[in-house]
């Protein structure tokens, strides 16, 4: 443990996601309401089952984004500098406008200037690109709560592994299913964007792992876009450069609450710091498909374990770093209890944004009377047939692993039976303590899940250190020249000449 | 002249200013709650209440939560997370609804019930708890609180018809020689003592509560009149005298069927009378025999026999299986929990046929369970927003009640339903509805409104179809004095037939409404229904209007004209600061501030907070806030009347009889003066007519003072209390006094100081005033409520007070719920743990329905009825349905990001969805159809042929769409949908 570094790192708690889309205004109205900018949704909500924004983002056959295994080595798969080269004017992976859609506007001054007619007058689309009529025919969020079914939930990548008829179950009226994924950039620990990079435009922040681009120094290649298999980073039309979710660093710096999780109307978003061994990285990137989950979860490293505190100290990871990580959220649900999961780990990038995964309703049947029958008599489910096949959810969130996904709804209903018991007490206790030494919960964790998950203001869902800017404007300027400057911008001198 | 602006509670000063400037002119203001189908008409039938709900906090507290027609994820947003949160600690939710819904993510049990059968699956749920908890195992906590809060046991009337026994009215209490004198002893009902088996007056009757002796309006176990400790009988299946079988109608079957009910008699000098009670009733028409003769069903399988699990399976496709089991899981989380079992409800079943049937049945589980009145349990409808917490103060300002007017408060319904003449399309309401063959319940909708303006239950505007000013000059000139002389002089006039009201002649010119105000919302397309029938009676323009008019034969009372009037409206005026709709049909519009460039007031049904809106910046361009609007027009209209009408005005106002007032036990029986049968007397036998006098040239200052009525007093809801005090301290703030005719008032010139006033004068706000306000709910029970008073009452807000942070309400007899020490509010926590009567007609909750009208329509029980088909009347008779067209069920006209909301036609939303709001559709109707998802489909009803973008999608099951189109972005006219005439 030579290499300790701190990650700022989020959880969404997906059983409580609306999909209101509030997280998406909110980015978009701070960062993205400008030309060029106008068809990024640096956060954004899809519903799945769907092929969400941009279309199928999830097939690296097309996209050729992340990394890929090869040998004892780790490459990426679309965009290697190598690879790069060849493609460099013609980057055939890369997604188009169709893929993620053509913005609009309206004529919203025809509804004020129309003349008296002998019907009302309406407010057509126009592109915003080209400014021409259009009837829009995809969007950021198409597949809007099953929407278009047919074309979309339908074609989600990650039924590939379901048979015919297990997909064919999940489209019938009463197994009918979905739920909203939100994602941001995952500032991953192995980001395939950075090493994509020809121009060194991309970089990971040392202080709290925040991947950026230095807008000064992207020369427009677009290889990042290629190359990250989560498609969150955006070429801007207007400028010729890249961009991506910044993490509301500004806000951050100030403690202020990133936009997206402030605004989060259902409350399932936590950000917390994670300390992990950067040394490990290469290592368990490019380890077996099979242990690429375990190994992930393995990096981060007990922010209350004294060896992990003397190293991080050594590091030169500050006290109140260190402090916040132990109050962490995150490392709550995703190691203490365990039950929260990143997104797509078989991509390699080691991503940082965590899932709990959406319980939904119990299993239901149509029989040959043609009604409507429960499938379970007792006052729950037991999980054991979930709504959602446990290998689609485990396409998502564990690069295939169904046991793990099937062992974290077990724990999920677990704390609610605890809580029932404690609450209502109409179960029988016997079948709740069963159920408790199944899951390995202990009636505190299991407080502790519903606590958090319930309860929890917003001092205990986002935890994270003061920003020690000093320490980075030190290695550019001294600090005291640096305060001089604030608020002035950058002090460029004038160009001479016509 | 009539306004219409919705959802007075969102930005409520803004609405005050636009009836405020109506009341002081002599203006109407149409309703907006019932308008647009939002009002649960069960809770006035069951609780004498408009609404009253939980705040979404206590979601959380609910240990058992159904949902139906509500989806909590599109409509209630900012709150469902308690909802999600609930369930990590033990609450189990079921969600009831056709589609797949946002809301149906967070159930452990999606039921896909038939759209609108929600009914059907609750009268089952209540007959599996009346038979497992209730009968078989009587579980003390049901039994008890059936007994003590609800109508159960309270005798009814069982009247002979022809051989059978009907269930009729409640037994009065002066029906028997021990209450025969006591006063409004029609009012006053009886129940058994289970000990001794005497009659007994409960107290809390609405007898009880208007008589001149106060202190026995409440909910104790003490007879109201002679304060005999007693202890009342449920059910006379161990005392009756015989068991009789009684009539009930299964309206879906269209048949009788007869059950066996115990029964008591009485003698009278009318004869013997048999009685039971409303519990008995109720076990009979919910099919739990008892043992007892007659045709019960066999078991929970027979599903020839309402309402078993097997009998609701043929209406809502959900086996009798699921209902068992949702039964049982309900009450036995009840019984464990004290009543923490709670339904959520929404505008899905609300807009539908027969809701207030369909919420009856669902609340007669709650009750029988005892979960309402209960932190975690109630009967939680969210359609619309209607909670004006403030009302007692704000209502002041709102009306001109501070300056003593008469209100114009019309019903808007029936309003819109007789002047853009919809009424001349339709047919008798019975051929379309299941009811029972009467005279009551089958004559046209359009002559029972007429009867109801007449006999003082409904209002209407305007009143006759001569000028109110010149009957009023004319009485006088006739000799008439004082306001009797007027009201004497009018009712003559009426019986001669020189005076008609203009209910009964919707179209001759001189009844037509000319002028409308339209603020804060969007009358018209997206608020009408009945858009073409608008565009065209209303407005004269081009529409789309195809249905035949077939009322001639019918109506009886509404004189017809052969040839309808087109354009009956002379000027429409709108104040928006968007080009909605209303806005492109409008003559004049005015543009208004947006919400966040003005100073208002909030409150809500969601939370128990009040706050504000403020201007974050001034209003843009040349717009203003309506408060100023309507304070200009107030300032012209007073400058023009110094040449127009100099004069002060005799007015003449007709007033309906008002619940929570006296009135309301004043006709223990549907008597028409009109027809002779019984003689006219305002107020009791007919519409109250009070006369005012209007001096146009001072309504600018009496807009901007606030008038010293309110030293009288304010109140609502039948609760009143001093504030002259407040009203003095308003007073010394010398830089907001106006002066009129040397008298000073404080000014409400400005907004802000309408909204302190408000916050000072009301007991929500005000701690003092809510004191004083339990004190007068303490004279009218005769209860403690001293519990209930602020702690602190030296307590109250400003406007700048609010823009800090919001407040939390405090408690007041206004509401029913309890807030102290950050408990949640849940409705009726009040009338169940300080024994406050509700407003009912016994003060209890009711299961029986006791009045004529529900007894001739066949629903003075809980039932389930059938919906009627559509297709036979109206304009869908006439609408394409050959080729590609289909006939579909709306779902619900609620889309993501526009419910009473503008976001839905931001670019952003319109981003997020697909540019519009689409139509969406099952896959496989869009198949048979052969349209594919974003093509383009047409809604050959009431849209003027529009074209939707098509969204097919496996969620809805089929034949069912959702839809609305509110604004006008994105549309094409339709060549392809124009039904051929
Ligand atoms: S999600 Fe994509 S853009 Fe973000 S760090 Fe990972 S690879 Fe880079
Ligand atoms: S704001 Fe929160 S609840 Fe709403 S969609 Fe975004 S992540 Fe989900």
């Amino acid at each position: 443990m030579k290499n300790i570094r701190s990650q700022i790192s989020m959880v969404f708690h997906l059983d409580k996601c609306i999909g209101c889309h509030t997280c998406s205004i909110a980015c978009k109205n701070i960062w993205t309401d400008r030309k060029g900018a106008e068809y990024m949704w640096w956060n954004n909500v899809e519903t799945k089952p769907g092929t969400g924004y941009p279309s199928k983002w999830e097939n690296q056959d097309a996209y050729k984004g992340g990394w890929e295994k090869n040998g004892d080595s780790l490459e990426l798969k679309g965009a290697g500098k190598l690879k790069g080269l060849k493609t460099l004017f013609h980057n055939t992976h890369m997604p188009t406008m169709d893929n993620y859609y053509e913005p609009w506007n309206y004529q919203y001054s025809k509804l004020l200037d129309s003349p008296e007619m002998d019907d009302q007058p309406t407010a057509e689309a126009v592109s915003m690109i080209t400014g021409e009529k259009m009837t829009p025919k995809s969007g950021p969020n198409w597949d809007d709560d099953l929407s278009g079914s047919p074309i979309y939930a339908r074609n989600d990548v990650n039924m590939k592994d379901l048979s015919p008829s297990e997909k064919e179950t999940m489209f019938q009226l009463e197994r009918m299913v979905m739920f909203y994924l939100p994602r941001i950039c995952n500032h991953c620990l192995n980001p395939a964007c950075v090493a994509a990079c020809p121009s060194g435009a991309f970089y990971k922040r040392g202080e709290d792992g925040i991947v950026l681009v230095n807008q000064k120094q992207c020369r427009g290649w677009r290889m990042c876009i290629t190359a990250c298999p989560h498609k969150k980073v955006y070429y801007n039309w207007n400028t010729g450069k890249s961009e991506k979710c910044i993490l509301c660093y500004p806000r951050l710096e100030t403690g202020q609450v990133p936009a997206c999780m402030h605004s989060c109307v259902g409350r399932i978003r936590y950000l917390g710091v994670m300390l992990y061994d950067a040394d490990r990285i290469k290592e368990i990137a490019s380890c077996e498909e099979k242990d690429l989950l375990k190994k992930q979860l393995e990096i981060y490293l007990d922010p209350n374990d004294p060896e992990v505190i003397a190293a991080a100290k050594a590091c030169g990871i500050a006290d109140s770093t260190i402090d916040s990580a132990q109050k962490s959220p995150v490392w709550k649900y995703v190691k203490e209890w365990g039950i929260a999961l990143p997104l797509h780990p078989e991509f390699r990038t080691l991503p940082n944004l965590f899932y709990v995964m959406p319980l939904l309703p119990a299993m239901a049947q149509i029989n040959d009377d043609n009604n409507y029958h429960t499938a379970s008599s007792a006052l729950w489910d037991d999980m054991k047939n979930p709504r959602l096949p446990l290998k689609y959810l485990a396409s998502i969130f564990s690069a295939g692993d169904v046991n793990i996904v099937g062992k974290i709804l077990e724990k999920l209903m677990t704390v609610r039976l605890h809580r029932r018991a404690v609450t209502v007490g109409d179960l029988n206790q016997n079948e709740v303590n069963t159920a408790m030494l199944a899951s390995g919960l202990t009636p505190e964790q299991a407080d502790g899940i519903y606590r958090l998950t319930s309860l929890a203001r917003l001092e205990e869902r986002f935890v994270i250190p003061p920003a020690h800017r000093e320490e980075a404007i030190e290695m550019i300027e001294e600090t005291h020249i640096h305060k001089g400057n604030t608020g002035f911008g950058f002090m460029d001198r004038p160009k001479r000449g016509l | 002249m009539v306004g219409f602006s919705p959802i007075p509670a969102m930005s409520m000063m803004s609405f005050a200013a636009g009836s405020r400037f109506l009341q002081l002119f002599g203006g109407v203001n149409l309703s907006f709650y019932d308008w647009y189908c939002d009002l649960p008409n069960s809770f006035p039938e069951i609780w004498g209440e408009q609404t009253d709900v939980a705040e979404s906090a206590d979601w959380y507290n609910s240990k058992f939560v159904a949902v139906m027609g509500a989806n909590l994820g599109m409509t209630r947003t900012p709150d469902v997370h308690f909802f999600a949160e609930s369930r990590h600690n033990g609450t189990k939710t079921v969600v009831f609804s056709p589609d797949f819904n946002m809301v149906s993510k967070y159930a452990d049990q999606w039921i896909p019930v038939h759209a609108g059968q929600d009914g059907a699956f609750w009268m089952a749920v209540t007959h599996v708890i009346l038979k497992e908890a209730h009968f078989e195992q009587k579980i003390p906590y049901f039994i008890e609180y059936t007994k003590k809060y609800t109508d159960a046991p309270f005798l009814v009337e069982l009247n002979k018809e022809g051989e059978n026994y009907v269930p009729g009215r409640l037994l009065r209490a002066n029906s028997i020689e021990k209450y025969k004198a006591s006063e409004n002893g029609d009012w006053k009902f009886l129940n058994i003592d289970e000990k001794t088996g005497e009659f007994i007056c409960p107290p809390g009757s609405s007898g009880h509560r208007w008589q001149e002796k106060k202190g026995s309006w409440n909910l104790q176990y003490n007879d109201g009149e002679t304060g005999k400790e007693y202890n009342p009988l449920l059910s006379l299946i161990e005392q009756k005298d015989e068991v009789l079988q009684v009539e009930f109608i299964h309206f879906e079957q269209n048949k009788k069927v007869k059950r066996g009910v115990p029964v008591k008699y009485l003698q009278t000098k009318n004869g013997k009378i048999a009685f039971t009670t409303v519990y008995d009733l109720m076990m009979a028409q919910h099919g739990v025999s008892r043992g007892l003769d007659g045709d019960y069903p066999a078991g929970y399988e027979d599903a020839n026999s309402a309402y078993t699990p097997a009998w609701q399976e043929i209406y809502t496709g959900i086996s009798s299986g699921t209902v068992i089991q949702f039964t049982r899981e309900w009450y036995k989380t009840a019984k464990a929990t004290n009543g923490k079992c709670s339904v959520i409800i929404g505008a899905g079943i609300n807009h539908w046929y027969h809701s207030n049937l369909i919420y009856r049945s669902a609340t007669m589980s709650l009750i029988l369970t005892g979960c309402i009145g209960v932190n975690g349990g109630g009967m939680n409808h969210y359609v619309g927003q209607e909670k004006l917490a403030p009302f007692d103060s704000w209502g002041a300002i709102m009306s001109g009640k501070d300056w003593k007017i008469p209100v114009r408060f019309q019903q808007t319904p029936i309003w819109h339903y007789i002047h853009s003449d919809q009424w001349r399309y339709d047919g008798n309401q019975a051929d379309y509805n299941a009811v029972p063959k009467n005279d009551f319940s089958s004559q046209h909708s359009a002559d029972l409104i007429a009867k109801s303006v007449r006999n003082g239950w409904m209002p209407f505007f305007p009143q006759y179809n001569k000028n109110s000013f010149d009957i009023a000059a004319e009485a006088k000139k006739s000799g008439a004095t004082g306001n009797k002389g007027i009201q004497d002089y009018i009712i003559d006039k009426l019986k001669t037939g020189e005076l008609k009201y203009s209910v009964n002649q919707p179209d001759n010119e001189e009844n037509f409404p000319r002028v409308w105000y339209i603020w804060r919302g969007n009358a018209l397309l997206s608020s009408a229904k009945g858009h073409e029938y608008f565009l065209k009676h209303y407005l004269g323009t081009h529409h789309n209007e195809i249905a035949d008019e077939v009322a001639k034969e019918f109506v009886k009372e509404i004189e017809w004209k052969e040839d309808a009037p087109e354009g009956k409206m002379d000027l429409v005026v709108d104040l928006n600061f968007r080009m909605d709709t209303s806005a492109l049909y409008s003559d004049i519009v005015l543009p208004a501030a947006s919400w966040y460039e003005k100073a208002d007031l909030n409150s809500t049904d969601m939370h128990s907070f009040i706050h504000p809106l403020s201007a974050a910046i001034p209003p843009v361009w040349e717009s203003k806030t309506d408060w100023e609007i309507f304070r200009e027009i107030a300032r012209v209209t007073s400058e023009v009347a110094k040449e127009h009408l100099p004069e002060p005005m005799l007015d003449i106002v007709n007033m309906p009889i008002a619940h929570d007032s006296p009135g309301e036990i004043s006709q223990p029986e549907i008597k028409d003066w009109f027809t002779g049968e019984c003689e006219a007397i305002p107020g009791k036998t007919m519409h109250n007519i009070v006369t005012v006098e209007r001096d146009y040239t001072q309504i600018y200052n009496k807009y901007i003072s606030l008038g010293d009525n309110v030293r009288n007093g304010l109140g609502a809801h039948g609760i009143s209390f001093p504030c002259e005090d407040y009203y003095d301290q308003l007073l010394q703030n010398t830089q907001h006094v106006n002066t009129i005719d040397g008298k000073k008032y404080p000014s409400i010139k400005e907004d802000v100081k309408a909204i302190d006033a408000v916050l000072l004068l009301s007991s929500l706000t005000n701690g003092k005033l809510s004191e004083r306000a339990f004190e007068n709910a303490e004279k009218n029970t005769g209860m403690d409520l001293s519990k209930l008073r602020p702690q602190n009452n030296d307590f109250s807000i400003t406007y700048k007070d609010l823009q800090a942070q919001p407040r939390r309400l405090l408690n007041s007899p206004l509401w029913s719920g309890t807030v102290e020490n950050g408990r949640a509010y849940s409705a009726f926590t009040m009338n169940t743990e300080y024994l406050i009567p509700w407003r009912t007609l016994t003060g209890r909750q009711h299961m029986y329905l006791d009045h004529q009208g529900y007894i001739a329509f066949g629903e003075n029980l809980p039932t389930y009825k059938p919906s009627p088909r559509p297709e036979l009347y109206g304009d869908l008779r006439k609408s394409v349905k050959e080729g590609r067209a289909k006939l579909f069920n709306v779902l619900t006209p609620h889309g993501k990001w526009h419910i009473h909301s503008t976001y839905g036609d931001t670019l952003r939303m319109l981003t997020l969805s697909r540019g519009m709001e689409p139509c969406w559709l099952n896959e496989k109707d869009a198949e048979a159809l052969g349209v594919k998802d974003n093509d383009w489909v047409g809604s050959a009803k009431r849209q003027r042929g529009l074209l939707y973008p098509c969204l097919c999608e496996f969620a809805n099951s089929s034949g069912h769409l959702h839809h609305l189109p509110r604004t006008r972005t994105n549309l094409f006219c339709a060549k392809i949908a124009q039904p051929r005439k």
